[in-house]
């Protein structure tokens, strides 16, 4: 039933085909040929030269995200993957309209985002649930400012925490869960705010090894499940490999898009799956060079200027 | 039970160097009384009903003084702390100011408010408004950045975004200032009762020496006291550990 029992002797072309050519790249053309029951063609979120510069501490002027173009489909489980300190991070903070960039413009649906809006919700790497309200609390959070009256909420807490399992811990405080927990009640609280997007900022690098794998198995049958856009940045190719429809690559400082790759792969995936190694890979040797850049500038710099959460002009 | 036993240990102790002193008659009993003659005073003192009027002024003083305080920091405190130019000019001022014992309002709030309740009000809310300020300040400084972003990305915004995550997420940075802010509202409020005839537990106390009383002074002592530390270690204390549970924090 799952990918991870498929024999290893299937055959492989390679499944991941990088896309030279900037012009095909930047259209949602060149992904009509892939898996077709989701509904395709309309862009969800379209990012358009989007630059972000910002002042460092001595006063010198730093190019954090320099043009980048991007268009995510609905419905689309896009990866950016990049070395650290490449302003992925930033990217989904400008997404979710937490921070505004210093030129391009980000649309969704068509609009321009113009602050934070909860058509967009982003899963924050320590997921960020507040530990004074229960887990029922918290993910009744989002409908509570949107206004939805008590009894639509108990049942939309109660659908969703069972969506990720944790009906039985609605009156638990956030201390007393694991990390996999904490990351799935995040989750669900992201999800109960009914959003189009997700934006999900390497929500499970702090877990152990064998959650992650547990979190990469639901998050991909949630996202099969609920139809939502996600857009998904982490550090690890693999985990992008393994959970997106296609990663797209950044550069060190400043970030731009180095290159896209399409995952066509059969779901449910694995880590494991040898397929999903070997696309990793060709992604990991353009990611490389970056990272090289990203240790040498440290090496060079001593310590490298962080982009401040939330830093702009 | 071993910290029983060191409590009586030692409070028998004190009592009985107190007793040994005024049964030597070292000084006059008018002067140094017995700790049975304070205990007969405090009796005599709730049984006319002296101490249940003082106690209840004296705390509807403080908890209208020390209400005020906590808003008005909370407003003042949020304002520096998310105001760079508030932070750099009111910020240092705040600190000095701290260093003014609050009586020394006392005049101002004569000339300004007349000998009358509210002037004991103002050098209450004196005193402690810039503990609360700057805890609040302080607060919203310590407070992870991550709630408010997770607040406003799930819709939170202004008033509600105050009420529903910053508060909240800085009550445990300030609780220890708000502590602080009820101690010196309370330490206030006695000493301008005391300059002030105004049926509050600082009259009782000058009362007491104005008729040579030594034990009613020292009842009333007592009293003061008593209050302070209830209110610190039911009211605030239960704050404490109420928060300790919910964050999942080890008492300190």
């Amino acid at each position: 039933m799952s990918a991870n029992v498929q024999p290893v002797s299937r055959q492989f072309p390679l499944p991941v085909e990088p896309l030279r050519d900037r012009d095909v790249k930047r259209g949602p053309v060149s992904v009509s040929d892939l898996d077709s029951e989701r509904p395709r063609g309309v862009p969800k979120v379209g990012l358009s030269d989007i630059c972000l510069s910002y002042r460092t501490q001595s006063e010198e002027r730093l190019l954090a995200l320099d043009h980048i173009n991007l268009e995510v489909r609905a419905g689309e489980f896009l990866c950016i993957v990049g070395p650290s300190g490449c302003g992925k991070s930033t990217l989904l903070h400008l997404i979710a309209g937490l921070q505004s960039q210093t030129s391009g413009q980000i649309l969704v649906d068509g609009k321009p985002v113009q602050g934070p809006g909860t058509d967009r919700i982003m899963i924050f790497q320590d997921h960020a649930l507040f530990p004074w309200l229960t887990v029922g609390e918290n993910v009744e959070f989002g409908m509570k400012m949107k206004g939805v009256p008590k009894l639509g909420r108990r049942e939309k807490v109660e659908y969703y925490l069972s969506l990720v399992h944790l009906a039985k811990f609605e009156k638990s405080y956030i201390h007393q869960l694991s990390g996999g927990m904490r990351q799935r009640v995040a989750i669900a609280r992201a999800l109960a705010t009914e959003p189009d997007v997700l934006l999900m900022d390497e929500p499970f690098a702090a877990l152990d090894a064998q959650t992650r794998d547990l979190l990469h198995d639901e998050l991909e049958r949630i996202w099969s499940e609920t139809g939502r856009t996600i857009i998904f940045v982490t550090h690890n190719v693999r985990e992008a490999v393994r959970l997106g429809d296609r990663v797209v690559l950044l550069t060190f400082r400043p970030g731009r898009v180095k290159n896209e790759f399409h995952v066509d792969l059969p779901r449910p995936r694995s880590l494991e799956d040898p397929e999903v190694a070997l696309a990793a890979r060709a992604v990991l040797d353009e990611l490389r060079e970056e990272t090289n850049r990203s240790l040498e500038a440290e090496y060079r710099n001593g310590i490298k200027p962080r982009i401040p959460p939330g830093a702009s002009e | 039970m071993k910290r029983t036993l060191r409590y009586i240990i030692f409070y028998s102790a004190l009592f009985g160097v107190w007793t040994l002193l005024a049964k030597m008659k070292v000084w006059p009993p008018y002067l140094f009384p017995t700790p049975w003659g304070v205990a007969e005073s405090l009796y005599a003192g709730f049984q006319d009903h002296t101490y249940w009027i003082a106690i209840r002024v004296s705390m509807q003083r403080v908890l209208i003084g020390y209400g005020i305080s906590v808003v008005l920091g909370m407003i003042l405190g949020l304002g520096v702390a998310s105001n760079k130019f508030l932070e750099e000019t009111m910020g240092g001022l705040l600190v000095s100011l701290q260093s003014l014992p609050s009586i020394c309002w006392w005049p101002l709030a004569l000339l300004w408010f007349g000998l009358n309740q509210n002037a004991i009000l103002f050098v209450v809310i004196m005193g402690s408004l810039l503990s609360v300020t700057l805890a609040m300040e302080d607060g919203r400084k310590q407070m992870p950045k991550i709630f408010g972003q997770a607040g406003r990305n799930l819709g939170a915004k202004g008033f509600k975004l105050f009420w529903y995550v910053l508060l909240p997420a800085s009550l445990p940075f300030i609780v220890s200032g708000l502590k602080q802010g009820w101690a010196f509202a309370w330490r206030s409020l006695i000493t301008a009762e005391m300059l002030y005839l105004s049926l509050g537990l600082g009259q009782v106390l000058m009362m007491g020496r104005d008729l040579n009383d030594m034990s009613a002074v020292i009842a009333v002592m007592l009293l003061i006291i008593a209050i302070g530390y209830i209110v610190d270690g039911v009211v605030f204390k239960g704050m404490e550990r109420h928060l300790q549970n919910k964050w999942g924090l080890t008492p300190a």
